[in-house]
């Protein structure tokens, strides 16, 4: 049985769906992060999980449990859950220890043990020096161990993270970023996290759910959500991608310009009639002399329109000799092309991502 | 080489002498603003002070002014009676205050625009008005509430007397609660609820996240509140002067007017006044310090979607409360001060044959005094926040553009007057001005004067805050295009800043009308205003005549605030600057 449970869960305003029947399920100990741009609805879905909005419709369940419905909703205090906040909502009339512990006297534990619990909580996050600091006294990336620790420390049934670290500066955030993962590896909590930065969703994540409109695009594991992309929207959102759209005869699929064989491609790509690809600038090869076929590539002669070299890697927009499809591609900093030139484009049909047509206009 | 020596030479020099000429213009700037805050903030308080050390005829230095003030356990006793006075107000201000600023802020309580607007109301009302009305309701026996009380239970004699301690607190509490509801409401509204949601998530319901997390988080507004209802208590002159003299107990208000009757004497009022202006001083340095090291202010986050707390059935026993509290401070009062304004006698109670409108036209017509006092009010008032304007926003002007050395001194005189009691003020000015060579006493200008010492404070940080919001940047482009200064301040500043400037104006002036406390040491036989001749018909005792002046008062007075909100911007009065 799954831990926590969204069954077609909805919340509208009047006309607008913040969230459109959201259906999502976590597995006991698993990191799940909803992943989309703002006003997407992912924190909306984070505060009807933590019970601060109730749902229009459907339901969430925690084993087994309904917790929220229409017709009612327990309330956040009672789900036995943790949250961090946009703001880490570190209380500034507390310090760092009372703050920790607060969680922990809320459920009537004695008071050594307590203590005993917070020392260790603080020690994990290595914030045992600051205990009796106050917030105000504290660094950005201080408060946000705070509230990790202070979240952690009940053992909450789910822990929900609301864009944690998107007041810190870019350094500490890479590095929060792993000190989140370490802490889920280390204590396995079940955990919503919600970010627009796919790197962090990226790092952390057991599973994304791209969301985009209120509705879930896709869930999967950040690999196959970057190699397999099922929308435009997905390919779109996580990395940069191009979209090139073919017709398929059954023999062969005919780009503006050039023709793949329609036997190198999976089954997912219909035998007959339309189809959309997203290929990653990087899963393309350039060239100057035509390369050797290689098993299931195909080479095609094309013509360099425009470049930028970023240190790290050429950029080119390059176009077909026939046709007027444009296609960006990324090469090594030591591919160099002057504008105009000839070369060959090797495509590879495993790393072209057909892309639902549905989603594709 | 040698060249370039002397060129270097040359270019230092003239550096020097074009900073000497800058600094020459500047300081002259500077010597003419300080020398007015001389006059106004700096001279009347140590006057005061020189005083209190001097015999009245010889001008001598001497203890004896502080031996006779406070050699005398009367005068001790009404000390006393200030402190408990003043501490009765504030903790029953409090307790006015925070439910429902906590319950407008954070809950969903119904009639929110309601109870805020009379929370408004009774923040203009005028405390003496609200003394009025109270005596109204609560005198022995005449009172209202006594006489529906007697009527219900067929006792023979009321149960409330307002000439009491506990009446004078009550009567006072009930129109300084606002100071506290805007402190708190304030701070409330800035505690992100993500605060709250924190707790909650944790397993904390709606009362322990209440007392754990959000009151504790707004302390410090609450204990500013409640230094501010104390200070204002011990300060006020009207509400004692009508309540506790026939109460027979003295406050040091009153007890400082009572040196001033015939024959005068300032020097032994000056001893006795430096009580209050420590206290006040004090109290202003603990609130500045009890901010100290939790940082309060500094954490409010972005708050995001903000959660009203839902009640569910409790929203009425709150709203209730709020009702009450407002029924206490604006409905009852206000509702016998009309019914008196408009009846032949007041305790002939409310019928047609009662109805007249003889009050205000025995007010406007019939009687010469009244007029006076009304033009005085309202000219002494817009001149006073003309002048107070004025002088802050030059101030303001030239500190926050760093135009002269030394600036942080022009700004701290400014809002100095803030710890000096309008009464002892009054006294400093009194002290300072009335005798030769200036011989101020009974004129106009020494009434403007004050006032504008007084309300010097509220026009400099409405100034400064409206000139804070003006990106300098706006200047300098008129600057780079070849304007000079004046032509940016002309052409630029003052346009943009029209909207804040006529809330300032307002701001001085409301409290200027209304002003008692330190108008009443300071007018003469021709120079009364509204206020005074208040508290003068309230010694007579023509409670009806009385009370159709306090609406002639009150009515201008929201005509203007009415003026204001639609200028400016709602409750504009209810928002804290500092």
């Amino acid at each position: 049985m799954s831990r926590l449970k969204l069954s077609g869960v909805s919340k509208r305003y009047g006309d607008f769906f913040a969230v459109d029947s959201i259906n999502l399920e976590l597995q006991s100990g698993e990191f799940v992060s909803l992943l989309g741009p703002s006003g997407c609805g992912k924190t909306t879905t984070l505060r009807i999980i933590a019970g601060f909005v109730d749902p229009t419709a459907g339901i969430i369940e925690m084993d087994g449990q309904v917790l929220s419905s229409p017709a009612g909703s327990v309330p956040p205090d009672r789900r036995q859950m943790s949250m961090i906040f946009q703001s880490y909502a570190i209380w500034p009339n507390m310090t760092v220890q009372q703050n920790v512990a607060f969680g922990l006297e809320l459920r009537r534990m004695p008071n050594a043990e307590v203590k005993r619990r917070v020392g260790e909580m603080l020690e994990v996050v290595h914030m045992n020096h600051l205990a009796d600091r106050y917030p105000a006294e504290l660094s950005g990336g201080q408060q946000q161990r705070v509230a990790l620790a202070r979240a952690i420390v009940i053992r909450p049934s789910v822990l929900l993270l609301d864009e944690p670290l998107s007041n810190l500066d870019a350094t500490l955030r890479e590095e929060m970023r792993f000190e989140i993962r370490r802490l889920h590896d280390e204590f396995r909590v079940t955990t919503v996290y919600v970010t627009h930065d796919q790197a962090e969703a990226m790092v952390t994540s057991d599973r994304i759910a791209v969301m985009n409109h209120g509705r879930i695009e896709q869930v999967d594991h950040p690999r196959a959500l970057y190699n397999k992309p099922k929308t435009r929207f997905v390919a779109g959102f996580i990395g940069r991608t191009n979209f090139i759209e073919g017709t398929s005869d059954g023999h062969q699929i005919s780009f503006d310009g050039f023709a793949l064989p329609r036997s190198a491609f999976g089954r997912d790509v219909p035998s007959q009639g339309k189809a959309v690809f997203s290929v990653r600038p990087h899963s393309m090869r350039l060239s100057d002399v035509p390369p050797t076929t290689r098993d299931g590539c195909t080479s095609v002669g094309v013509i360099v329109l425009e470049r930028a070299f970023l240190g790290e890697h050429w950029d080119y927009v390059v176009k077909p000799r026939k046709g007027a499809l444009t296609l960006k591609v990324t090469t090594s900093p030591l591919d160099d092309f002057p504008i105009g030139a000839a070369a060959w484009l090797e495509f590879e049909p495993r790393q072209m991502a057909s892309i639902a047509l549905s989603s594709a206009t | 080489m040698t060249d370039k020596s002397l060129d270097d030479r040359a270019l230092h020099f003239s550096g020097v002498a074009s900073r000497l000429r800058r600094l020459d213009a500047s300081i002259l700037l500077w010597l003419a603003l300080i020398a007015v805050l001389a006059f106004l903030v700096l001279n009347p308080v140590l006057r005061l002070v020189i005083s209190s050390l001097q015999e009245t005829d010889t001008g001598n230095f001497t203890f004896a002014n502080y031996r006779v003030a406070y050699g005398n356990v009367r005068h001790l006793q009404a000390l006393v009676n200030s402190l408990e006075l003043g501490i009765g107000v504030a903790l029953l201000a409090t307790l006015f205050a925070v439910p429902i600023a906590w319950a407008i802020s954070r809950t969903d309580m119904p009639g929110k625009a309601f109870v805020r607007l009379m929370v408004f109301a009774a923040f203009v009302t005028p405390p003496y008005l609200g003394a009025i009305g109270w005596i109204l309701l609560a005198g022995p026996n005449s009172g209202w509430l006594n006489k529906v009380w007697m009527a219900l239970t067929g006792a023979g004699h009321g149960i409330f007397n307002i000439y009491s301690m506990t009446g004078l607190i009550l009567v006072v509490a009930v129109t300084s609660f606002p100071y506290t509801f805007v402190f708190t409401s304030s701070a409330l509204d800035l505690v992100s609820s993500e605060m709250e949601d924190a707790a909650n998530i944790l397993g904390a319901r709606t009362l322990r996240t209440t007392l754990r997390i959000t009151l504790p988080l707004v302390t410090p507004a609450i204990i500013g509140g409640i230094i501010i209802s104390f200070l204002e208590a011990i300060a006020l002159f009207g509400a004692p002067a009508l309540i506790a003299l026939p109460a027979r107990f003295n406050v040091v208000s009153t007890q400082l007017w009572q040196f001033f009757e015939y024959p005068v004497r300032v020097e032994e009022a000056a001893a006795y006044a430096m009580p209050l202006l420590a206290i006040t001083v004090l109290m202003f340095w603990l609130q500045r310090s009890l901010l100290g090291r939790k940082g309060y202010t500094s954490v409010t986050g972005k708050g995001g979607e903000r959660r009203m707390i839902a009640l569910g059935p409790w929203r009425w026993v709150m709203l209730g409360y709020a009702l009450f509290v407002c029924a206490l401070s604006v409905f009852l009062p206000m509702l016998v001060l009309l019914q008196a304004a408009f009846a032949k006698a007041w305790g002939r109670g409310f019928s047609i044959d009662n109805l007249t409108f003889h009050n205000f036209y025995y007010l406007l017509v019939e009687q010469t005094q009244a007029k006076q006092a009304i033009l005085n009010t309202f000219v002494y008032s817009a001149v006073t926040a003309f002048a107070a304007i004025s002088l802050s926003l030059a101030i303001a002007y030239v500190v926050s553009r760093k135009l002269v050395p030394w600036s942080n001194v022009l700004a701290f005189l400014c809002v100095a007057p803030f710890v000096v009691p309008g009464i002892v003020l009054a006294i400093g000015f009194y002290a300072a001005y009335a005798p030769p060579p200036l011989a101020l006493y009974g004129t106009a200008t020494i009434l403007i004067l004050g006032f504008t010492t007084r309300f010097l404070p509220i026009a400099y940080t409405s100034s400064a805050a409206g000139l804070r919001s003006i990106n300098p940047e706006m200047e300098e482009a008129v600057r780079i295009l070849g304007g000079g200064r004046l032509l940016a301040i002309r052409k630029v500043l003052i346009p943009l800043l029209k909207k804040s400037l006529a809330g300032a104006w307002i701001l001085v002036f409301i409290p200027a009308t209304r002003e008692l406390s330190s108008a009443i040491f300071l007018v003469g036989p021709n120079t009364r205003v509204i206020s005074v001749m208040l508290f003068d018909l309230s010694e007579e005792g023509n409670f009806e005549v009385l009370s159709a002046l306090g609406v002639i008062l009150l009515i201008a007075t929201v005509a203007i605030a009415g003026i204001g909100s639609k200028v400016i911007g709602r409750d504009f009065m209810l928002r804290r600057d500092s």
